[in-house]
Order: C-alpha cells, then sequence, then structure tokens
C-alpha cells in the first residue's frame, strides 16, 4: 500500500513513489518521442496544401451528392467478385493453413529445429506482406482479375490463421491426446481422434474471423488491377466521376458492416 | 426400467448436431462454390504465359540488392518509423473518448450510436482507400500517411476498448461509485485499471500493424517504405524491391517477438 506520512496522517496514494516516477518518464519519452517525429514529418509537408484541405474537402464533398444511384447496376457483378475473391481466397488460406500450423505448432512439429522455424517464416512472410502487394505481384503472373486476387488474399491469409490454428493447437489439453495414445491408436489416429475434436471450433472461429478481415481487403485489390470493387473505386476516381464514388464509398460500408455481423453471428454460434 | 440397446460400433459425433442444418449448410456451400467458380473467369493460357513470365519474375528478386537503392530505402523505412509512431500515439489518444462513447454502461445512447458509428464507418474503409482520400486533400508525402493510419487506428483501437469496458467487472465500478467519486474519479479508478493491462497489450499490437500498413499506404502516394517499394516495382528493380520486402519482414518479425515480451512482462 503507497502511504505517504504527512504530519502524523498517513496519506493514501495510488503508486509507491518509485512507480509514479517511472510512469511519468515513460509519458515523458513517448512525447518526446511524438513530437520530434512529427517535426520529421511537417519539414516534408507542404503545409500550404494543408492548409486547403478543408476547402477541398468542401469542394469534394459537394460534388458526391447528389449519390447517383443507376450505377448499381454495374456494382452488383463487382460485389460478387468481391465477396468471391473474399471466400475463396479464405477457403484457399485455409487449406494451406492447417499443415502450417501443424508444423509449426511445438506439441506436433515433425522436427523442433528444421521444420519448425521453416513454417515459422512461412507465418511471418505471409503476415508482413500485404495483400495488395501480393496482388501487385501476381497480377504481373497471372494477368488482372478476379483469379490473382484469389490468390493474394489466400497467401496474404495463410500466415494469420497458421499463426492462430498453432496457437490453438499448442493449448490443447495434452491428457486427451496421451488417453488417445494408450489405446493403440496410430499417429494419424492420434491426431484425428486426440487433436482434431480439440482445436475444431477454434479452427472454425478462425475462418469466419479471416473471411470478414477478407471482405474489407479484397475492397482494394482491384486498385491494382486483381478485380472487385476496388476496379470500379479506381475507375470512377480516376474519371472524376464523384456521384458514383460516393455510392462505392456507401455500398463497401454495407457489405463490410454486414459481414461483420455475420462471422460475429457466426462465431457467437460456435463458441 | 427401460434398456436401450448400445449400437456396436462407435462413431464420431459430427460438429454440426443438428442433421437438417448440416446438410442444407454443406447443400449450400458446395451450390456457392460453384456459382463462384463459374462466374470466376480464369484465362489458363494467360495462366500458362504467365508461369515462366513469373519465374523471370522471381528470379529477378535474386539476389536481393541492398546496396544501390540503400539511401532511398533508409529515407522510406525513417518515414515509415515515423509515421508508425505519431499515428499510433494520435490514434490511440483520440480513440479513448470514442471508446468511452461507444461502451453500452457508460454513455447515454445518442452518443453510443454516435460513437459506434464513427467506428463502423473507420473500420470498414481499408487503409489504402482512406489513403487515396487523404492524399487528395493533404496532398503527397508522409502527412497524408500518418493521418489514414490515425484513422485506421481509431477504429480498430476504440472498438476494443469499448468491447473491453462493456466487460468490465460491475461491481467494482459500483463500489467506487459508492464511495462519492466523481465522474473523472470513477473513471480513473473504476474503469482504468480494469481494461489498462490489455489496452497496453493492444496498443503495442497496433504499433506493429501500423508499420506494416505504412508499408502500402506509399503504394497511393501516402510516404514511407511502400513508396520506395511502388518505386522499385515501377522500374523493375527487382532485385531493390525484394531487399524492400525482406527488411520489412524482418522488422515485422523483430517487432512481433518484442512486444510479445513487453506484453508478457507486463502481465
Amino acid at each position: 500500500m503507497a502511504v505517504v506520512q504527512k504530519d502524523d496522517i498517513k496519506i493514501w496514494q495510488r503508486r509507491e513513489r518509485g512507480k509514479q516516477f517511472a510512469i511519468w518518464a515513460g509519458y515523458l519519452t513517448v512525447t518526446a518521442l511524438f513530437v520530434y517525429c512529427f517535426q520529421l514529418i511537417s519539414e516534408k509537408t507542404v503545409w500550404f496544401f494543408v492548409l486547403d484541405a478543408p476547402r477541398q474537402a468542401m469542394d469534394m464533398a459537394s460534388r458526391m451528392v447528389p449519390v447517383k444511384w443507376s450505377y448499381m447496376d454495374v456494382l452488383w457483378v463487382a460485389i460478387w467478385d468481391t465477396l468471391n475473391i473474399a471466400t475463396l481466397g479464405t477457403v484457399m488460406a485455409v487449406i494451406l493453413a492447417i499443415p502450417t500450423a501443424y508444423c509449426a505448432a511445438r506439441n506436433t512439429t515433425p522436427s523442433l529445429y528444421f521444420v519448425r522455424p521453416v513454417a515459422l517464416f512461412i507465418i511471418v512472410a505471409s503476415r508482413s506482406i500485404n495483400s495488395l502487394i501480393w496482388a501487385l505481384i501476381l497480377v504481373a503472373i497471372v494477368g488482372p482479375g478476379v483469379f490473382a486476387g484469389v490468390i493474394a488474399i489466400g497467401l496474404r491469409s495463410i500466415g494469420f490463421c497458421a499463426k492462430l490454428l498453432y496457437e490453438a493447437i499448442e493449448e490443447i489439453d495434452e491428457n486427451q491426446v496421451e488417453a488417445v495414445t494408450a489405446t493403440g491408436a496410430s499417429n494419424a489416429q492420434v491426431t484425428a481422434y486426440g487433436i482434431v475434436p480439440q482445436v475444431l471450433p477454434a479452427f472454425a472461429g478462425i475462418s469466419v474471423f479471416r473471411w470478414d478481415i477478407n471482405i474489407r481487403e479484397s475492397t482494394v485489390l482491384g486498385l491494382v488491377g486483381a478485380g472487385g470493387i476496388g476496379l470500379q473505386l479506381n475507375a470512377s476516381i480516376t474519371n472524376l466521376a464523384w456521384t458514383q464514388v460516393s455510392l462505392i464509398l456507401l455500398v463497401i460500408i454495407a457489405t463490410v458492416v454486414v459481414s461483420e455481423w455475420v462471422s460475429a453471428k457466426i462465431r457467437h454460434a460456435i463458441i | 426400467m427401460t434398456t436401450t440397446t448400445l449400437s456396436r460400433t462407435w462413431k464420431k459425433p459430427p460438429f454440426i448436431k443438428s442433421a437438417f442444418l448440416r446438410w442444407t449448410l454443406g447443400l449450400a456451400v458446395a451450390i456457392y462454390l460453384a456459382l463462384a467458380f463459374g462466374t470466376m473467369e480464369v484465362n489458363w493460357t494467360r495462366v500458362a504465359e504467365g508461369i515462366p513470365r513469373g519465374q523471370r519474375f522471381l528470379a529477378g528478386f535474386f539476389p536481393p540488392d541492398f546496396i544501390s537503392r540503400w539511401p532511398e530505402i533508409l529515407d522510406g523505412l525513417n518515414e515509415s518509423i515515423w509515421m508508425t509512431i505519431t499515428s499510433t500515439v494520435v490514434g490511440i489518444a483520440l480513440s479513448i473518448p470514442i471508446g468511452l462513447g461507444a461502451a453500452k454502461n457508460l454513455a447515454p445512447k445518442p452518443v453510443y450510436l454516435f460513437c459506434r458509428g464513427i467506428l463502423a464507418v473507420s473500420r470498414s474503409f481499408q487503409e489504402v482507400i482512406i489513403a487515396i482520400f487523404m492524399v487528395k486533400l493533404f496532398g503527397f508525402g508522409p502527412f497524408a500517411g500518418f493521418l489514414t493510419l490515425s484513422i485506421a487506428t481509431i477504429g480498430f483501437y476504440g472498438k476494443l476498448l469499448a468491447e473491453d469496458i462493456e466487460d468490465i467487472d460491475p461491481n467494482q465500478a459500483e463500489a467506487v461509485r459508492a464511495t462519492g467519486a466523481s465522474w473523472f474519479q470513477w473513471l480513473n479508478f473504476a474503469i482504468q485499471p480494469q481494461v489498462l493491462p490489455r489496452m497496453i497489450g493492444l496498443g503495442l499490437y497496433r504499433l506493429d500493424i501500423n508499420f506494416r500498413e505504412s508499408a502500402i499506404v506509399g503504394i497511393v502516394g501516402g510516404g514511407g517504405i511502400g513508396a520506395t517499394l511502388n518505386t522499385a516495382f515501377d522500374r523493375y528493380e527487382l532485385d531493390s524491391a525484394a531487399a524492400i520486402l525482406l527488411i520489412i519482414i524482418g522488422i515485422v518479425m523483430v517487432v512481433e517477438y518484442s512486444s510479445g515480451y513487453v506484453r508478457r512482462w507486463m502481465q
């Protein structure tokens, strides 16, 4: 209990003096770092443009109304493509994430010193390269279109799914595995009856969660030519068709909110 | 007493218990997949052509060339780091009032709906879409990237903060309120200690995400290492691009390991 003695009266304080100083020093460091970094950014900024921004924003907003609802006819296909990119990409990622996670989990990996680091590198590499960068590379390889988008989303999601899955595998109850092993089950049977039932709910939850994230990610893949609603967004912005842009933004919000709701419902039902 | 005859063979209990639901779901998935693959146009000749092209493309990545573009890479990295730090600080600072407003047990209904609306909108748009508009409004460079990442941070952090506040132990909050604490004292002594440990962890996690995202806001003109990467791709200097990608992977790995360490140490 942090108490200071002051003229025979004990006064309660929330923290010990040393801890209070440490927290204060932490705040000081973060503030100093922030001010320093902001200064460096501000040197690279043309402040005239920034000061002009409110006027620009008003101008852009006024061009965005009224929303061109008739453009919706074109957008249905784009929405369908976007959903497909997200769903098929997630399916691909999940299929590839299972062996990766199996190799990365400490308790199931075939080799702790050789296979596990490789699996962990795959996970980190896939997580740190954004789907847009994957799409940039893939459009050059397989040509523009939905297919490139699916693969980009898939490659990007392997890391996320595999990471969460291998953490789930590491947290399983070893007693059940031991019990199944004690019946004389083969290695594959141990996996199927001892491990899979324990991680299946987590696995389903992870897939749905990633699907929800992928919907959001697949809205931008079109910017580099990989299909989906981003294609229309990019075209409308380049053509300065602002009434179409506002409709696309509304559609994106609606899609994302609905998918988030669906995924929350499914996860709630599973867990 | 009734005797039930047990079936001789044991079957694994299915994951979805209701048979009707199981079959309908399976059928729905099958129909969807058929439709999805049906409408996806894959130009296989283009893909076949693309594979040798892809091999050449990948061969261009090796060996990664760290040296010839090193000054530009360093510049981009610096910008990325500035953007990451400033946007995380500003984003978290702004998301605290919004997160408080979006917690159902704290805020009155109109405030709750308003704050939830802000969070939903800022979460709906991928960073790149926000970045396009920020670049249009504020001009090229790291300032646009900084604003983009700040907005994205608000959506992420505010939502998690609000959910965490909704999950707190109401008894503690009531106990502090019963002492006659003012609203701010109540926040400070009843709410904040309950959510702080998790929030610090999430803040570090967001720092990590912001660095990764700073690599792509540059593609649409938001500054940072993404701008360097995009230039490298545009000029077909693939060996430099490979070097940049490796650097990003390396930094993300370091940040991830150290933030995991810090989080364990905090708890």
